[in-house]
């Protein structure tokens, strides 16, 4: 077995900790569509690198980028992506119930809190190994994502025009890779449709940017509905 | 510094926020069920409206282009099992490849 690599180090070598630093690997690794596409969207390198280092919630950072790039403002494209990181809050309070974290470590904690890190941890069967699978998939993969944002970043500069590449279609498939996993439900189909239709109707009509917030008014209502029916 | 900078700053605090307040607020007032339900119902819309919003949309134009062919092969990649990056590899791959194609 090869070492693990030194931001495990005080990780022993257990199978939350693979798991976690095998997340790590894959999602790292589509940091280099993250930069690329943030370039392409007018972001200037530091500011593609800032986003996976300080916002670091893949969903909400496509997001950001992807409203900016389809010539949205600034607030909308903010709005979006803050709304998309909504879900990180509910992660939030399963990971403090199931973990327990000291006061002093919550602040890190918190940050490190999204997707993947969260499911690692609640895949494990006791609570040791789900400390491990936190920290070992959200410290790895901040540490291969902000790498890799860095590596497409500074590919992207050099790409010149970012639809000849495919770049666009880059964008549309880094979406459905992030909503395929979520159509699970037949709920999660009917909100799908009816964001679909929602967003095709209002383009011609409101700036752009903001039919993306219109969807998500009409999916969270949506929701509540569900809710309140299942209640 | 520009407003592209403050406004990437504000989003980075929002998120930062956001996360935090499933840590300090109390379990009570986000430990309900509909607040899960929401959450996860906002995902899904906001998800589909950026696929939908990447693939035909034009300023203000509904238009279909070369990134129609994106978004069919990267359904075929994710419905196949491929992993994440490839998805993205195929969607950049197709959309070049029926821009070529003059579509």
């Amino acid at each position: 077995m090869i070492s693990p690599a030194p931001l495990t180090a005080g990780l022993p070598w257990t199978p939350a900790v693979r798991m976690g630093l095998s997340i790590a690997v894959a999602v790292g690794l589509y940091g280099i569509s993250f930069g690329a596409l943030a370039v392409a969207a007018g972001l200037s390198v530091g500011q593609a690198v800032a986003l996976s280092a300080l916002m670091f919630t893949g969903g909400s950072q496509f997001a950001f980028i992807g409203v900016l790039s389809g010539g949205g403002s600034l607030a909308a494209a903010t709005t979006a992506a803050s709304l998309l990181g909504v879900r990180n809050a509910v992660y939030g309070v399963q990971v403090n119930t199931l973990l327990r974290p000291r006061r002093t470590l919550r602040p890190l904690q918190a940050h490190l809190t999204i997707d993947e890190s969260t499911a690692t941890a609640l895949a494990q069967a006791d609570t040791a190994e789900q400390r491990r699978g936190f920290w070992a998939a959200g410290l790895g993969v901040w540490t291969l994502w902000n790498l890799f944002t860095l590596l497409g970043a500074l590919a992207g500069e050099r790409l010149g025009d970012p639809a000849a590449w495919g770049l666009d279609g880059a964008a549309v498939a880094a979406f459905l890779g992030l909503l395929w996993p979520r159509l699970a439900t037949r709920d999660a189909h009917a909100i799908a449709i009816a964001a679909a239709f929602v967003t095709l109707v209002a383009v011609p009509f409101v700036p752009a940017g903001i039919p993306i917030i219109v969807a998500a008014v009409v999916s969270g209502a949506m929701a509540l509905a569900q809710h309140r029916r299942d209640a | 510094m520009t407003d592209l900078w403050l406004w990437v700053l504000a989003a980075c605090g929002i998120a930062y926020v956001t996360k935090l307040a499933g840590y300090l607020v109390p379990e009570s007032l986000l430990d309900r069920p509909w607040v899960g339900t929401v959450s996860a119902g906002l995902t899904v819309g906001l998800l589909t409206s950026l696929v939908v919003a990447n693939t035909f949309v034009s300023g203000s134009a509904v238009i279909v282009d070369a990134r129609v062919a994106a978004l069919v092969a990267a359904a075929v990649a994710l419905w196949l099992r491929a992993p994440y990056l490839v998805v993205v590899l195929v969607g950049a791959a197709a959309a070049a490849l029926a821009r070529i194609a003059g579509l």
